[in-house]
């Protein structure tokens, strides 16, 4: 199978850096903020932001981590009921202002379901998202805030971030799909 | 992760990774009922119809919540103010409820295998809520999830359980549960109150409390439920009490860490004594909280068909 790396660690720890500063910039600092991980990829890469934030600023930044499993949209469908991860957010979400961070956006639908779960925790001052890929295929109107790389892959292609908290090693492919693929949400 | 039946009748027939996957989603969902606002939308817009043909307050309280913060409807249906006093069959019953179109039943009856007697008439979910003296799933669950939180595992451990063994539905649940688990299974009790041969469930019997409480992890008193003893099976309740209720002289035999379990409701002062079922090794409390996310779990994973995310 062809592949075709497009992130490798140097580059994705250049984007990190690149984000938490624009994070900085535009919330003017890094107070009262929140940074809110998607399982499993978004955990990973916010506890990393929050390291280099902690680095850039000196101050620690509450992270958590939303599990939107409970809140998708193909539930009630008498759909296909999917394993849980976690939800765990230590800290009090109103008056915050939250980054939500995900590894791909692509149809938005993921997010859409986070913002419910946030609403149903508490009331945020404002939602920022940000993200590793954006891939396009929006089906929904929901952009993000920061966006690490724009990829546009073709029908046949997929988009896979590995990170060495989970897969050993930190890099963005490019592949073609397996023949029994399904497509991701 | 797969579960091969659709229904929940006991713990007998499921496999220790279909258990852990009961346990593993009621440890995520667990959290909802610590937020202010206690409910996701998962449910929305099932019916649960909640089938009680025998009292209680625990179980079906616990399931009903556990629906509702599901967001699922929940109809609570019980036998005294149904038309079950008219007359009408177990079979009837349920089949008319059917036509009503719920998503899931959960039932719990006096008679060991009405649950499964369901399955065959009705083309939905159905959850064993307690049936005779057959099985208590979900309490098993419960049971196991509680033991894991606190211990951190339940893989090797001593779980000895006190008292009524051949009436009590908690205590086979357990006895499949904790084995499969990896525990190890001790049963405690009046020989009258002990099944022959339940050595064959791969349990250590004991008739002496003293020898059974050396060396456990957990100890379970189960309620002396006199509702269904014909006979009393032991001379009085002060005897029972002496010989086989746990009070805190007993309590210092268990070794450092032991935790007291009991599925309620207690008969306080016969096999547990309230200083016990109050104190820092009691777990009875945390049993009920854990009730709620065990029967969340069991809800979602029974709702529909499960297949792996991604």
């Amino acid at each position: 199978m062809t592949q075709k790396k497009i992130i490798d660690a140097e580059g994705l720890e250049r984007i990190l850096r690149r984000i938490a500063h624009e994070i900085s910039e535009r919330n003017q600092g890094t107070r009262n903020l929140a940074l809110v991980g998607i399982p499993t990829g978004g955990v990973h890469l916010a506890h990393r932001l929050s390291r280099i934030i902690k680095e850039m600023e000196g101050n620690q930044v509450e992270t958590g981590e939303l599990d939107t499993t409970l809140y998708r949209d193909d539930l009630p469908l008498k759909g296909p009921i999917f394993r849980l991860k976690r939800t765990d957010i230590p800290f009090d979400l109103n008056g915050r202002r939250v980054i939500l961070i995900d590894d791909v956006l692509q149809t938005g639908r993921t997010i859409r379901a986070a913002l419910d779960a946030i609403t149903d925790l508490g009331r945020p001052r404002n939602i920022q998202l940000a993200v590793l890929i954006d891939r396009g295929g929006r089906e929904l109107p929901i952009q993000a805030d920061y966006t690490g790389k724009l990829v546009t892959p073709t029908g046949n292609e997929e988009i896979e971030v590995r990170l060495r908290e989970s897969d050993g090693a930190d890099e963005v492919i490019v592949r073609e799909k397996k023949p029994d693929e399904k497509p991701k949400d | 992760m797969t579960l091969k039946s659709r229904h929940l009748l006991g713990l007998e027939r499921l496999t220790r990774a279909e258990i852990e996957y009961f346990l593993d989603t009621a440890g995520s969902l667990k959290e909802i009922s610590s937020r202010d606002i206690k409910k996701v939308p998962t449910l929305r817009g099932k019916t649960v119809i909640n089938l009680f043909f025998e009292a209680s307050t625990r179980t079906r309280t616990s399931f009903e919540i556990a629906a509702k913060r599901l967001s699922a409807d929940t109809i609570n249906f019980s036998a005294s103010t149904s038309s079950v006093t008219k007359g009408e069959t177990l079979i009837d019953t349920a089949k008319n409820i059917e036509a009503m179109r719920p998503d899931l039943v959960v039932i719990r009856h006096p008679a060991s295998g009405a649950p499964e007697l369901l399955t065959h008439w009705l083309d939905l979910p159905i959850i064993n809520a307690g049936d005779g003296s057959h099985e208590h799933p979900t309490q098993g669950l419960l049971d196991l999830f509680t033991v894991r939180e606190k211990k951190g595992k339940i893989d090797g451990l001593t779980l000895t359980i006190i008292g009524d063994i051949t009436h009590s539905r908690v205590a086979r649940s357990d006895i499949y549960g904790f084995q499969k688990m990896g525990a190890r299974v001790r049963v405690c009790g009046p020989p009258t109150l002990i099944p022959p041969g339940i050595e064959s469930l791969g349990v250590q019997k004991f008739t002496r409390l003293e020898p059974a409480l050396e060396g456990a992890d957990v100890v379970m008193a189960l309620r002396i439920q006199l509702e269904r003893l014909a006979a009393p099976p032991f001379p009085s309740l002060r005897e029972y009490s002496r010989l086989f209720g746990i009070n805190l002289e007993r309590l210092r035999l268990l070794k450092p860490g032991s935790i007291i379990m009991h599925p309620g409701p207690i008969n306080r002062g016969v096999e547990i004594s309230p200083e016990v079922a109050y104190s820092s090794s009691s777990v009875i409390l945390d049993q009920v909280e854990n009730g709620v996310a065990v029967r969340m779990a069991v809800l979602y994973l029974l709702s529909g068909r499960s297949v792996d995310a991604q």
